[in-house]
């Protein structure tokens, strides 16, 4: 359903810590609708969203304490683009990692208990993409807006 | 964080009453799971139905949950929203947890 857009972009910066990380999250999918994203879109959104903050929090700034990030939304043309900056640590060799699926065919004491992060961002976003720039981090997300009825 | 329990011809229920199980909760959750699943019935039904979004460590607490409750027990989900229900056929989950749409579902179903 074609939801009208009363937005053009989205920009909510947060302290590298999960309390902010949360607040920041919920903000930027609460205002997603304004941009035109159907509600049932905001849910795949949120899980690679989440995905990505948290990463940003518990590891690029894991132990930075003044460490901080901003999520920034903007739509181009049938895309949503969700570009996540933060002051933290690059990625090892400056590479996403791989977000393969974990094997649950394991005793119930191996089940893994994480790891899913960058499988769910995979799974959900239609493309991911990294670089460091002027000391940051930036992760880029794009999803294909749903087709509006 | 917060957890209520009743217990109901054998089967214990626990009731999420917050909206996300996230990063920002995990530990906390699965430590009160801890406590209500101490000792308890062999079943144990989570109720999601008011949890709108559970991310990875949330999944990761769940999961932690049913492995601290030890072999010949069984943890049973109900009442899964969609975004909730999607994460975790995304990452298989639904092989690991019976899923059932709602409390009532759950309970109605013996096969326990």
């Amino acid at each position: 359903m074609k939801v009208p857009r009363s937005q053009n972009s989205i920009s909510i910066g947060f302290a590298a810590k999960q309390i902010e990380a949360r607040l920041a999250i919920v903000a930027t999918i609460s205002q997603l609708p304004n941009l035109g994203i159907s509600q049932s879109q905001c849910g795949d959104i949120e899980i690679a969203l989440a995905e990505a903050v948290n990463n940003v929090v518990e590891h690029a700034c894991a132990d930075l304490p003044d460490a901080s990030g901003r999520i920034t939304c903007l739509i181009k043309g049938d895309f949503l683009t969700i570009e996540i900056s933060d002051t933290g640590r690059p990625l090892p060799e400056l590479r996403l990692p791989t977000g393969s699926k974990a094997d649950l065919s394991v005793p119930l004491a191996d089940l893994p208990e994480g790891g899913f992060g960058w499988f769910l961002i995979c799974q959900t976003a239609s493309n991911v993409s990294y670089d460091r720039i002027n000391g940051q981090n930036r992760l880029i997300l794009e999803f294909q807006t749903e087709a509006k009825a | 964080m917060s957890l209520t329990s009743t217990l109901t011809n054998g089967v214990k229920i626990i009731t999420v009453a917050d909206n996300r199980i996230d990063a920002a909760m995990a530990i906390q959750f699965k430590e009160d799971m801890r406590a209500e699943t101490n000792g308890g019935p062999k079943r144990v039904i989570l109720d999601l139905s008011r949890v709108d979004f559970v991310d990875s460590s949330g999944l990761g607490a769940i999961v932690a949950s049913l492995k601290q409750m030890g072999e010949g027990r069984r943890l049973d989900l109900a009442g899964l929203t969609p975004t909730v229900d999607k994460v975790f056929r995304l990452t298989r989950m639904d092989t690991v947890f019976k899923l059932f749409p709602s409390l009532d579902k759950a309970l109605a179903s013996l096969s326990h």
